[in-house]
């Protein structure tokens, strides 16, 4: 299986965009060989504009070169780009509907050893709540191209949450479609929704339910909003019970946008699974912290059995 | 172009033209829009290059309000000016209306970015100058700000930020007027030496009296001259400027006139 950090997708589409694209600028807040923008940079100095440790201004300069008729991709660790720049994203990028990308690196447990300070476990949330925004969570690096490339074309504000660590190419039996979540495996007994780095995982989780003869469907919503609400409907209806799984807190970002869609439309029990009302702290390995947040395959297996009895009460 | 005192008789005008649409709403910021009506009036009538039938003219320079809060001074200028008909100025603040409380871009025609969380203009300013200079295009940005605003970090992020990309296209105004909502400047977080901290940023820094069309006309000459470096106006003002029992008045940041005020303003205005 091919390995790839989604960031490293990033940075590789933006020279071949920019190529093609002479409207593409580029601009980061002193983070350009973490968020990978250092690759446009190089190949095109004059469209790159590094604005130092200055999220706010970063977000700002962005919504200016877009009002003045470029196509703006901005980029930081995915705390600082939504937590510190929230007022821009909210007032000048999202309110006045600009052609400006938010791309984030780091999200989820991408900067665990760095700890709370670093750990962006409520991007989702804070961007989601934001009128006119589009959030999207590329599963893999091939995704997140197409993600790019559908943002490109699309237009207006967009979120695009990724990683900093290599992660597998996953098999897709799908091309994709912004907005349209997509089934990864089929299944009938209960639904795991969820995106990003934690499709992966609850892939794992499904085989391993599969030994103990259960049939788990697996949903990969890359696209937290706009929702794709009627394949939500749909996967409820097929299974009648939904875990939602995210390295995110279990507040305002998936798994919230899941309940409050199947809440008034169809609702089945739920159960959440992401970080709870806690700050992440350093660790010097990722599973520790998963663990912590019951985020591990063989932990998803007992969430999910759980979630089946729920139904048969 | 317009003569001082075409321009003196037009300031009165839109001075009262301003208060009606704050009383008639009911509320807004009347201090404010006061003090920056002939920063403003100069900048429409004398300086800047805009055609108010073609709003989005790609020649035009560009004019930003980063205090929202004056912005039904920069209406009465954009009607007077015929972006959009005067009749809108009696619908300031009302539902839906076309002109908000703060301006929004997505809703006024002359309105090229929405403001009113304060210091985000000279940044935005900053980012489409900086397009502007990528496409070769010789129009300039001009950006009012207030000086509480001054307070907002972000204002000094994209300081810096406009000095080190050279962003000689970029003309600010500061409108001085010393107050803010708590108070004086000077007492609530002292902005002094106001200057010195522009010329520690490496901007071009201009002091003009902000009532006198002179100075004011003169100041923008000048900084159409400097190369390499974005200007700065310092505008001294008095909040409330033009009606004497506003002037100076810090409670008239954020309330309007009352009808009976407005009758009072009025006259004075018009006796001048």
């Amino acid at each position: 299986m091919s390995m790839k950090a989604t960031r490293d997708a990033y940075g590789e589409w933006l020279v071949e965009a920019g190529k093609i694209n002479k409207d593409i600028v580029v601009v980061d807040a002193d983070l350009a060989e973490s968020t990978k923008t250092i690759l446009f940079a190089k190949a095109y100095p004059e469209r790159f504009f590094d604005v130092g440790t200055a999220e706010q201004n970063l977000v700002d300069i962005a919504a200016g070169l877009a009002i003045g008729g470029k196509r703006a991709f901005a980029s930081s660790f995915a705390y600082f780009l939504t937590g510190r720049a929230w007022d821009q994203i909210r007032n000048i990028v999202a309110h006045d509907n600009l052609n400006v990308c938010l791309v984030a690196s780091h999200g989820g447990f991408s900067a665990t050893s760095d700890g709370a300070s670093h750990l962006a476990f409520q991007d989702i949330a804070l961007m989601r709540v934001i009128p006119n925004m589009r959030v999207v969570i590329p599963v893999d690096a091939e995704e997140t191209k197409s993600v790019l490339d559908a943002a490109l074309k699309e237009g207006g504000p967009f979120y695009i949450r990724l990683r900093r660590d290599k992660e597998p190419i996953l098999q897709k039996p799908y091309q994709f479609k912004l907005g349209k979540a997509e089934t990864m495996k089929d299944g009938s007994d209960v639904a795991f929704v969820s995106s990003g780095a934690m499709v992966d995982t609850t892939l794992r989780a499904a085989a391993l339910l599969k030994d103990r003869g259960v049939d788990a469907r697996v949903l990969n919503v890359h696209t937290v909003k706009p929702i794709d609400g009627d394949a939500l409907v749909l996967a409820a209806r097929a299974t009648g019970s939904v875990i939602t799984v995210e390295d995110h807190s279990v507040y305002g970002g998936l798994g919230g946008a899941v309940a409050e869609i199947l809440s008034e439309s169809y609702p089945v029990p739920v159960h959440r699974v992401g970080v709870p009302d806690v700050y992440g702290s350093s660790s010097r390995s990722v599973d520790a912290l998963l663990k912590e947040f019951n985020l591990m395959p063989d932990q998803l297996v007992e969430s999910a059995e759980r979630v089946i009895q729920k139904k048969r009460n | 172009m317009m003569t001082v005192n075409e321009l003196q008789k037009l300031s009165r005008n839109v001075r009262a033209e301003t208060l009606r649409a704050i009383t008639e709403a009911g509320s807004g910021h009347p201090g404010g829009s006061l003090s920056a009506t002939d920063i403003l009036i100069t900048l429409y009538w004398n300086v800047m290059r805009h055609d108010p039938r073609n709003p989005g003219w790609p020649d035009r320079d560009r004019f930003i309000l980063s205090k929202g809060h004056a912005a039904p001074a920069l209406y009465t200028v954009l009607a007077e000016q015929g972006y959009f008909p005067k009749d809108q100025l009696h619908h300031l603040r009302e539902h839906n209306s076309m002109l908000q409380g703060h301006p929004d871009a997505t809703r006024t025609p002359g309105i090229e970015v929405s403001s009113g969380s304060l210091g985000n203009g000279l940044s935005v300013a900053s980012g489409i100058a900086l397009a502007l200079k990528l496409d070769g295009k010789s129009s300039r940005v001009y950006c009012l700000l207030g000086d509480g605003e001054c307070d907002e970090g972000l204002v000094w992020e994209a300081a810096m930020f406009a000095t080190h990309k050279r962003l000689d296209n970029l003309i600010a105004i500061v409108d001085r007027n010393g107050l803010q909502i708590d108070g004086p400047t000077e007492k609530v977080c002292g902005l002094e030496p106001i200057t010195e901290k522009w010329r520690a940023f490496n901007w071009n820094v201009i002091c003009v009296n902000g009532h006198d069309y002179n100075q004011l006309i003169d100041a923008f000459l000048e900084a159409k001259k400097v190369a390499g470096k974005p200007t700065v106006i310092i505008a001294e003002t008095i909040k409330g400027k033009g009606v004497s029992f506003m002037e100076n008045v810090v409670g008239f940041h954020g309330k309007p006139t009352t009808p009976q005020e407005l009758e009072v303003a009025l006259k004075e205005l018009e006796a001048d």
